[in-house]
């Protein structure tokens, strides 16, 4: 197997053929910042938290989404400058003026990754006017819930249901700003007829777009690992702890 | 050294972030020998004096009273703190927004939800009058230190007015500017 060299944080890594630049950095101990990432799911790169800086030959750099970028041989590679701190912050601060998120009376409240990334990233503030757009909530379901002013269309749950579960009853419609999460061909969630109930999508929401009904303010802990527990059982037959 | 004048003001919100204030307990009393509350939901002050220091500024700007007292209070002071998510984010104060502008959040609350003589509440002059958005103080005026939380626990107030106490440019580390 051909192991490609390259430099992360003035750090020498090496990263084997089709590693991405996010695993050879976790593999190394380097940490990028990730929202729409999930252990177990395919990349997408739909948030850009994990944009990295990459050298081009002449001077400069590029920007590249970290998890859907290849390693490749000497990239030297920035994972945590001035300009990608910025740029971090900003995303976050576009995610939560975008929908309507209201930590204080979440049912993720403090259990959600939107919230710890504005802590972690600096956010003490949005700079932007938020965009305040009526969402829907679909209550339809018997056991989970959805509320759309909570998501932040990273697209786990749709991955998750096509990847993991092998229904694919997630899929995304419309565009831009009216860009909504679907069941089915935008049919309500309890009527789904392809949806297993399995809860696999409720595991990987980052937020408290998906929820179990009746959880209230600060109840909903997603179980996020146990996505990646299935795929290793089946893909390494490893059941780990 | 002179003492601080402080000052609190409470707009659209529920005055849980003063609640949290009040949480400071015995640090009330060191509050109390270095500062002069000049003006606040807690002392009896009907005007808000010129040349305040510090002001915390809990609530959202909702109505066109908060609009014109977070406007004196900003040219009146010269540090001003964010006090809280509603004065930050706009928070449960502003979760009317995507309703609409005022009509349609006073038809929905008065006239839709009601099920004996709905009516629109018209008091010129003793109910302030709604604006159609609700938002952060930041977005109408300039806010020198953000201080987030619903509400923000004591101990994160009193990092904040122990460094501005001290005449330290202060900054909220870590974990101390969550949301919610």
């Amino acid at each position: 197997m051909s192991v490609h060299t390259l430099r992360i944080d003035e750090k020498d890594v090496s990263a084997r053929a089709g590693q991405t630049i996010l695993e050879a950095a976790s593999e190394n101990g380097i940490s990028i910042p990730t929202l729409c990432h999930l252990e177990g799911l395919s990349n997408v790169g739909a948030c850009r938290l994990c944009l990295v800086e990459v050298a081009v030959v002449g001077g400069g750099t590029r920007l590249a989404a970290a998890c859907v970028t290849a390693a490749a041989e000497e990239m030297v590679i920035q994972t945590d400058t001035d300009r990608l701190r910025e740029y971090r912050k900003m995303i976050v601060e576009l995610l939560f003026a975008e929908r309507n998120h209201v930590c204080s009376v979440c049912v993720a409240n403090n259990h959600c990754e939107l919230q710890e990334m504005a802590v972690s990233q600096g956010v003490d503030h949005v700079r932007y006017d938020y965009l305040e757009p009526r969402c829907d909530v679909d209550l339809s379901h018997p056991r989970f819930g959805l509320d759309h002013n909570r998501c932040i269309l990273c697209t786990r749950c749709v991955r998750a249901c096509d990847e993991v579960e092998g229904a694919h009853t997630w899929d995304v419609s419309g565009r831009g700003t009216l860009s909504r999460v679907v069941t089915d061909l935008n049919a309500p969630w309890g009527a789904s007829e392809t949806c297993t109930s399995c809860g696999k999508c409720v595991m990987a929401c980052p937020t408290g777009a998906l929820f179990h009904q009746s959880s209230t303010v600060s109840e909903m802990i997603h179980e996020r690992t146990r996505l990646s527990f299935l795929v290793d059982a089946r893909e390494k037959k490893q059941w780990h702890a | 050294m002179a003492r601080l004048r402080l000052a609190t003001v409470w707009l659209g919100g529920c005055s849980g972030c003063h609640m949290s204030f009040l949480d400071l307990d015995e640090f009330l009393m060191d509050l109390a020998d270095r500062v002069d509350v000049v003006y606040s939901p807690v002392v009896d002050a009907k005007e808000y004096p010129e040349g305040v220091d510090l002001v915390l500024v809990e609530g959202a700007v909702a109505n066109e009273d908060n609009l014109a007292m977070i406007r004196r209070v900003r040219e009146r002071t010269r540090i001003l703190v964010s006090f809280g998510d509603c004065a930050v984010t706009g928070n449960v104060t502003a979760l009317r927004n995507p309703i609409g502008g005022s009509d349609g959040v006073l038809r929905r609350s008065f006239v839709e939800q009601t099920d004996r003589d709905p009516q629109i509440p018209f008091a010129p002059g003793v109910l302030p009058v709604l604006l159609d958005r609700v938002t952060p103080v930041h977005s109408v005026v300039s806010v020198d230190l953000y201080l987030p939380g619903c509400p923000p626990p004591a101990p994160r107030i009193r990092a904040v007015l122990e460094q501005l106490l001290d005449g330290r440019p202060a900054r909220l580390a870590g974990r101390e500017i969550k949301f919610g």
